[in-house]
């Protein structure tokens, strides 16, 4: 099996410098800079990249929008702030494989006539953003970042900037903001970031794993990167599985793998002969997913196509014994304590959602009060500046629509039937 | 660190940090001196302070135990974790030890849910965690802090 990323991150030394090139790092840098930008871009068009993040737009259409003129400086932005719960991959890259990424930051930049770039790294990877910083000294002092980069003339500044505890600040716009020094509060579009984004200037804003892909997508081309994944989702993916398997971990596969062979060959199945509940499968704001519905392709579209996502790569396994309303609740509680305050539907209903599914887990239930549930997620989906609402009112809605029968449960017997625990 | 920002406002998040690690926690002091120090006013500083859960604008102990309360780590036993270290310590989430030793907290997504369940000391993270490791995590930290 072809891998992209993963290849060397068992070597401990990989993070260094001098043995990521030993390995064939900083070959692709090499490579990009004998080619004319135009077929950068091109190949990676032709990778079928899917941005990595969550939204999963295409790499190469994104860098598309900038604008043509090069008046204005240009901004490249990497979102390393994984807090999508369930998601901790970009982690893993960042502390074993920074330079994967950096070298993606200079093929990238130099592609698109970008001379600053900035890594947003969540504030709690105190240690990843050590690493990483390390790294991008050690690019420094080889030459590949800074003045004249390989006396090519081209010159790239790179900044690591710490977040500070905040999940909104995932989102694109409210990372721009946070890079800014202010709160992280989504902006709203248009204009896009690739108008005006950081500072003011037109920025293009890539997730880790999208960008460390772009040394490999230069070296073997766009089409070999394509071929690894299904139709218009190129690629291999990193996945998250958490959750009682008997291998939880990051595991690199091609996208469209069968979501039934990543819990069950490569994650190793259940803990402890559990049986499998549900599955939500791209990160806590995906829609959850019944044991049976496991037999489909871990790509966009297909998972698309069952009614939920493969979003940010964070599958989430929920066992056989698990009170679903808790498990909901547990959710809400985050997404009522991460919604930014900036518009009413969802600092309001995500409060809603966290306090109602609170008392029904209590066995305080209210009869209707899964219909107020459902009533208050109408009245959040789309009504806000940013996607925070959805990703609260998604698995609120799939988890009633999917158990119904246990919330109905909770009301009518006032209490929980599992023992009010996990 | 102001000449890594095309202006001042960026250098805002930063400084906060520095100015946590200096002072211990985001007094009221400790924004007024950052808000001379970049030339913006108290107020605008403390709106960044209070938007983000990392800042502490009370003090906090020496160690601060921040543990994941999301559903990776829910369903791995977080909830009984922290019910154990309530117990061992004598506090709730969001309490300090009398001797100001340890701060309790309840935190979201870490983003280590592979290496469930999950806290964050410090600025260091302790994964996989029993009640067990957590026992020897606390004692090691006790016998450090004298």
């Amino acid at each position: 099996m072809e891998l992209v990323l993963t290849t060397h991150f068992g070597n401990d030394r990989y993070r260094h410098a001098d043995t990521y090139e030993r390995l064939g790092g900083y070959a692709a840098m090499r490579k990009a800079f004998s080619m004319p930008k135009e077929e950068i871009v091109a190949e990676v068009r032709k990778a079928n990249l899917r941005g990595r993040g969550g939204a999963g737009f295409p790499a190469g259409v994104k860098w598309g929008f900038l604008p043509k003129d090069l008046s204005r400086p240009r901004v490249l932005v990497i979102n390393a702030d994984e807090g999508e719960p369930g998601t901790f991959k970009d982690r893993l890259i960042m502390s074993r494989g920074p330079h994967l990424m950096i070298e993606g930051i200079v093929i990238t930049s130099y592609a698109l006539t970008i001379h600053n770039g900035y890594v947003y790294i969540r504030g709690e990877f105190v240690r990843e953003a050590e690493i990483v910083q390390e790294a991008i000294d050690e690019a420094y002092a080889k030459g590949y970042l800074g003045k004249n980069i390989l006396g090519s003339g081209y010159d790239l500044e790179v900044t690591v900037h710490r977040g500070a505890g905040a999940y909104i600040c995932g989102e694109e716009t409210s990372l721009l903001n946070s890079l800014e020094g202010k709160r992280g509060w989504p902006r709203v579009k248009p204009p896009f970031p690739a108008s005006v984004g950081a500072f003011g200037l037109p920025t293009i804003v890539n997730n880790v794993e999208t960008i460390a892909d772009i040394p490999w997508i230069v070296t073997h081309g766009g089409e070999k990167f394509a071929s690894l994944g299904v139709e218009k989702d190129g690629g291999t993916r990193l996945v998250c599985v958490s959750g009682p398997v008997k291998k939880p971990g990051v595991y690199e596969l091609p996208v469209g793998i069968s979501l039934r062979s990543i819990l069950y060959e490569h994650a190793g199945g259940m803990q402890d002969g559990k049986a499998l509940k549900a599955v939500i499968p791209g990160g806590s704001s995906t829609p959850v997913i019944r044991a049976d519905e496991i037999d489909v392709g871990y790509d966009i579209d297909s998972m698309q196509k069952i009614g939920t996502m493969a979003g940010s790569g964070g599958v989430i396994v929920i066992p056989e014994g698990t009170c679903m309303v808790r498990a909901l609740s547990v959710l809400m509680n985050f997404y009522a304590h991460e919604s930014c305050g900036q518009c009413t539907p969802c600092r309001e209903g995500c409060g809603w959602l966290a306090r109602v599914l609170r008392r029904i887990e209590n066995g305080e239930g209210r009869e209707g009060d899964v219909e107020l549930i459902l009533n208050v997620c109408d009245n959040m989906m789309g009504r806000t500046i940013c996607p925070l609402a959805d990703a609260a009112v998604m698995p609120a809605q799939s988890f009633i629509w999917k158990f119904r029968e246990e919330f109905d449960r909770h009301v009518r017997d006032k209490k929980c039937p599992y023992g009010n625990t996990f | 660190m102001l000449a890594r920002y095309p202006d001042k406002e960026a250098a805002i998040l930063p400084t906060l940090h520095l100015a946590q690690r200096e002072f211990g926690h985001l007094s009221g002091e400790a924004i007024d001196y950052v808000a001379t120090l970049l030339g913006f006013t108290p107020a605008r500083i403390e709106g960044v302070a209070t938007f983000y859960t990392m800042y502490n604008r009370k003090p906090v102990g020496k160690y601060h135990l921040q543990v994941c309360r999301n559903l990776s780590c829910s369903l791995m036993g977080a909830e009984h974790l922290i019910e154990h270290m309530s117990r061992k310590l004598g506090i709730k989430p969001g309490g300090t030890t009398a001797d100001g030793t340890f701060t309790l907290s309840t935190v979201e997504c870490l983003g280590s849910c592979g290496t469930a369940p999950v806290m964050q000391v410090n600025d260091d993270y302790h994964e996989d965690l029993t009640e067990e490791s957590i026992d020897a995590i606390l004692d090691g930290l006790r016998q450090e802090h004298g």
